[in-house]
C-alpha cells in the first residue's frame, strides 16, 4: 500500500517535471520585466550590480523580512540550545584526540584573515560587483566557523554580537523610515546622493544598507554556529 | 558547446554526490557528499551567469549547513554511544 503510494507520488512528480521541461523554450531576448530592471537600476539607483539594487531598494521590505526570519531562527536556536551556554565548549565531553589537526590550525592562520577581508569586500562592493550584505555576511560567518573549528577553546562574546546585531537592525529600520520622510517610501535609497555610476561611494544608501545587512547576517549566523557548538 | 558540456558534467556531479549522500551508510562521508552537491550547484550557478546566487549557495549550502550537520553528528555520537 505504502509502495504504491510512493510510486504514485513519484509518477506525479515525474509528470510535473516532464511538462515543465517540455514547455521550456530558451529565450533569445530578455523579458520585459528584466529589460526594465536592467535599465532602471543603473539609471534610477546608480547601482552597477542590478541584483543588489533590486534586493535592497525595490525589494527592500522583503529583504527586511528575510533578516527578521533569520533573527527569529537565531533567537529560537538560542532558546533551544541555551542550556549548555554556561559551560566552556571544550569541556563538553571532548577528548584531546578529537581536536583539530595541525593542518587545520596552520591553514586557518593563513586563510582566516583573507576570508574576513573577502567578506568585508563582498559586503562593501555589493553595489558594484556580485554579492552584497547577505552573501558577505555568510562569508564572514563561515570565517567564524573556521575559527571555531581550528581553535575550539575560543569563546564567542554573545552579548557583544547581540548588541551589534540589534543596533544594525535598528539603524536599518531607521534608514527605512528616513526613506519615507525624505524620499519616495520605506527603504528608498535616494536619501543619499546617487553619485557616479561605478564609483565606490555611489548608489545612494545601498552600500550603507548592505553593510548593515552584512553585519546583521554575519552576527546572527555566528551566534547560530556557536550555539550548535556548545 | 564547451559551456554546455561543462554544465552537463557539473549537473552529473550534483546527481552523483546527491545519490551518494543518500546511499552512504557512514554519516560523515554522506554529509561531505551533500556539501559537495551544494558546491557543484554553486559552480553551475556561476556558469549560468548568476554569481550572486552562487556566492550565497557556496557560503551557506556548502559551508555553514554542512558544518552544522557535522556538529550535530558529532554531538549525537558522543552523547549516545
Amino acid at each position: 500500500m505504502k509502495r504504491t503510494f510512493d510510486l504514485l507520488a513519484l509518477m506525479l512528480f515525474g509528470f510535473i517535471f516532464a511538462t515543465v521541461i517540455a514547455g521550456y523554450v530558451e529565450r533569445d531576448s530578455l523579458s520585459a520585466l528584466a529589460q526594465y530592471y536592467l535599465e532602471a537600476v543603473p539609471r534610477d539607483l546608480g547601482a552597477q550590480n542590478v541584483v543588489t539594487g533590486i534586493l535592497i531598494t525595490y525589494r527592500g521590505f522583503d529583504t527586511l523580512g528575510e533578516v527578521a526570519v533569520l533573527f527569529m531562527v537565531a533567537a529560537s536556536v538560542g532558546i533551544l540550545l541555551a542550556s549548555g551556554a554556561g559551560e566552556r565548549p571544550d569541556e563538553v565531553g571532548r577528548d584531546a584526540a578529537a581536536g583539530p589537526s595541525e593542518l587545520v590550525i596552520s591553514g586557518a592562520e593563513v586563510i582566516l584573515p583573507m576570508i574576513f577581508l573577502f567578506g568585508a569586500y563582498v559586503i562593501l562592493n555589493g553595489h558594484l560587483s556580485a554579492g552584497g550584505g547577505f552573501q558577505g555576511g555568510a562569508v564572514v560567518a563561515s570565517g567564524v566557523m573556521l575559527l571555531l573549528i581550528a581553535r575550539p577553546s575560543t569563546l564567542v562574546n554573545h552579548g557583544f554580537l547581540s548588541v551589534t546585531e540589534s543596533l544594525a537592525g535598528v539603524v536599518y529600520v531607521t534608514l527605512g523610515i528616513l526613506g519615507i520622510v525624505f524620499a519616495g517610501g520605506f527603504l528608498d535609497s535616494h536619501i543619499m546622493p546617487r553619485g557616479e555610476l561605478g564609483a565606490f561611494i555611489s548608489a545612494g544608501a545601498i552600500p550603507v544598507i548592505s553593510a548593515l545587512l552584512g553585519i546583521k547576517v554575519g552576527a546572527e549566523l555566528s551566534v547560530v554556529i556557536d550555539r550548535f557548538r556548545s | 558547446m564547451l559551456l554546455e558540456l561543462l554544465l552537463l558534467l557539473i549537473s552529473a556531479s550534483i546527481l552523483v554526490s546527491g545519490v551518494l549522500a543518500v546511499w552512504l551508510d557512514n554519516l560523515l562521508p554522506a554529509m561531505v557528499s551533500a556539501g559537495l552537491a551544494s558546491l557543484f550547484a554553486a559552480a553551475s550557478y556561476v556558469l549560468l551567469a548568476a554569481p550572486d546566487v552562487a556566492m550565497a549557495e557556496a557560503a551557506i549550502g556548502a559551508g555553514l549547513s554542512t558544518l552544522i550537520f557535522l556538529y550535530a553528528i558529532r554531538k549525537t555520537r558522543t552523547g549516545e554511544d
